[in-house]
């Protein structure tokens, strides 16, 4: 591991200056990422600036109904919270379906978001990879990809990659249309879930469109007020990653579903917001038909690599399973 | 790059010097020979260096020694201390172990499971999320206790253990 220093700051702006003047530091969270990456020498900050005391670790009320979490939220207490399991409960089950209960005490809400990937080219520093070696090639194309994405890849060039964002949170965050509050040098900005993930493109090194020295102060959960719930679908039971999961969220009405929000996990470089079925959706009646013809049109975008065909199916079986129990007795 | 940190292990404090680099785990086996936290993989994937932050359970190969100067450590040792633990007396009791080698940190784990059990947390075969109170069925337990690999696969007799002290405390029905 390099050496580095560690430093605490005073309060979030001094913690922002402090990155800004060093650019190969690195914000330190509960460090369940971040460290097993420095152990691999696949991140090598040469110092680590502790945020884990400097941002809120409190969930807050907001006006509107909504909710604030702090950055600094233990992924266990947010699972656990009260009115999250009440009011946004696909929140906490993407929670409790992720890693273990001891990561889950020590990991952060702002680490859990900006989690890096899991493809085990990546985190080998012996193997090529366009994500932490620009140009030196993609080893999961042709490699072991059996875990990786079906959707908005970068298949071609010195940015291919075909990697998945691992967390299962940030696929909640996204049906609930969150909003990432980041404080940058310039000052605090507000970043909606959808533009903070991005695909790989023409810079597969790049997961999100954070700048360097921007932190994630909280996070803002408008009010869902309709039933949801996260399914995801692994290779044992616990404490493993997903292949595929999904967010959900439906309401309907006199059988015809009036608002609906879905977003799938394990697909793609970012949690995956399912537009075009939405789209396809509303004001369609909740039936089995409806539900899987939205999975098809969404899908119909899939590119899939020799040995992950598997999860479009998956996919479309998760949509269509999930919004049947979500819609029972309303339909 | 040394940096000096005071470490509150099972009840004493340790003043040291550390490198930034070191992790909790290495800090108390290596440099306070504190070893019933053991090291299985270092990349927080077994649950063997499983010790108690401030009360919770969390993979102590993935703490850096520096940012826990302030907090208290308890490994499975420190909950011995006022006597026999429960955990420890069910351990024997089940015969829930071969080697050895996961075990404190099955118990520490364990431990953590009660506590958060007794606080109302839900896990992933939680049923109903809103419920107060938290029953500890063997699924439940096996769920929480994921996070911890057994390679002699004692995990029928582990469940047996956590489920004997959760019965006693009461949450588990
Ligand atoms: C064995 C294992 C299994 C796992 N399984 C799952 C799983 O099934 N599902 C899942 O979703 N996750 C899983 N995880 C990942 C886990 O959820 C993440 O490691 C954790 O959420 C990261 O949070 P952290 O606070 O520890 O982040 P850190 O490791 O501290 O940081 C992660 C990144 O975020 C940056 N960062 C941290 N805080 C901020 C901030 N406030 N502002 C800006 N940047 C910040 C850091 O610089 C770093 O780049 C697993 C991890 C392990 C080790
Ligand atoms: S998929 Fe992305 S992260 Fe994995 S080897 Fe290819 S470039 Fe690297
Ligand atoms: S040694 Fe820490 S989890 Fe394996
Ligand atoms: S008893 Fe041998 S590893 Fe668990």
């Amino acid at each position: 591991m390099r050496e580095f220093r560690y430093e605490r700051a005073a309060d979030p702006a001094s913690a922002v200056a402090l990155l800004a003047a060093e650019p190969e530091g690195a914000f330190l969270g509960g460090g369940t990422n971040l460290v097993d990456l420095m152990k691999l020498g696949v991140a090598t900050p040469d110092v680590l600036v502790d945020v884990r005391r400097l941002t809120s670790a409190e969930v807050a009320e907001l006006p509107d109904g909504g909710l604030r979490i702090g950055a600094a939220v233990p992924n266990a207490d947010l699972a656990a919270d009260r009115r999250v399991r009440e009011r946004f409960p696909v929140l906490s089950q993407a929670l409790l379906a992720g890693a273990s209960g001891q990561l889950r005490n020590r990991a952060t809400t702002g680490g859990n978001l900006l989690q890096r990937t899991r493809c085990s080219y990546f985190t080998d520093v012996t193997r090529p990879c366009n994500k932490r070696s620009p140009g030196s090639g993609c080893g999961a194309l042709q490699g072991v990809h059996r875990n990786h994405a079906v959707l908005g890849q970068t298949l071609e060039g010195p940015a291919t990659c075909v990697a998945t964002h691992p967390s299962d949170m940030a696929v909640a965050l996204a049906a609930l249309d969150a909003v990432i509050r980041v404080l940058g040098p310039d000052g605090e900005r507000e970043v909606p879930m959808a533009e903070l993930h991005r695909l790989p493109g023409d810079d597969a090194t790049r997961d999100t469109t954070l700048r360097h020295g921007e932190l994630v102060t909280a996070i803002d959960l408008p009010p869902l007020g309709m039933p949801s719930r996260y399914r995801k679908v692994r290779d044992r039971a616990s404490f493993a990653f997903a292949l595929v999961s999904i967010a959900a969220a439906v309401r309907v009405a006199d059988g015809v579903v009036d608002d609906v929000r879905l977003a799938f996990g394990g697909v793609a470089h970012k949690p995956w917001r399912a537009t075009t079925a939405e789209d396809a959706l509303r004001g369609r009646p909740a039936t089995e038909e409806s539900f899987a013809a939205a999975a098809d049109a969404e899908l119909a975008a899939a590119t899939p690599l020799r040995d992950n065909a598997f999860k479009v199916p998956l996919a479309r079986n998760l949509v269509v399973r999930t919004l049947l129990q979500l819609t029972e007795g309303a339909r | 790059m040394d940096t000096q940190i005071t470490l509150r292990v099972d009840g004493a404090d340790h003043p040291l010097t550390v490198d930034t680099r070191t992790t909790l785990l290495d800090a108390l086996r290596e440099r306070l020979r504190i070893t019933s936290p053991k090291k299985g993989c270092d990349h927080g994937q077994c649950g063997a260096c499983t010790v108690l932050l401030d009360g919770r359970r969390v993979n102590s190969c993935l703490v850096l020694a520096v940012t826990v100067d302030d907090a208290e450590v308890i490994t499975s040792d420190g909950l011995a201390a006022g006597g026999e633990h429960p955990l420890h007396r069910a351990f024997l009791d089940n015969d829930a172990f071969q080697c050895g080698y996961c075990t404190p940190g099955q118990v520490c784990s364990a431990a953590g499971v009660l506590a958060e059990a007794r606080a109302g947390w839900p896990s992933t075969v939680t049923d109903d999320l809103t419920a107060d109170e938290v029953d500890l069925t063997d699924d439940e337990i096996r769920d929480r206790m994921s996070g911890n690999l057994c390679r002699c696969a004692a995990y029928a007799h582990i469940v047996l253990a956590v489920a004997a002290v959760a019965e006693a405390e009461g949450v588990r029905r």
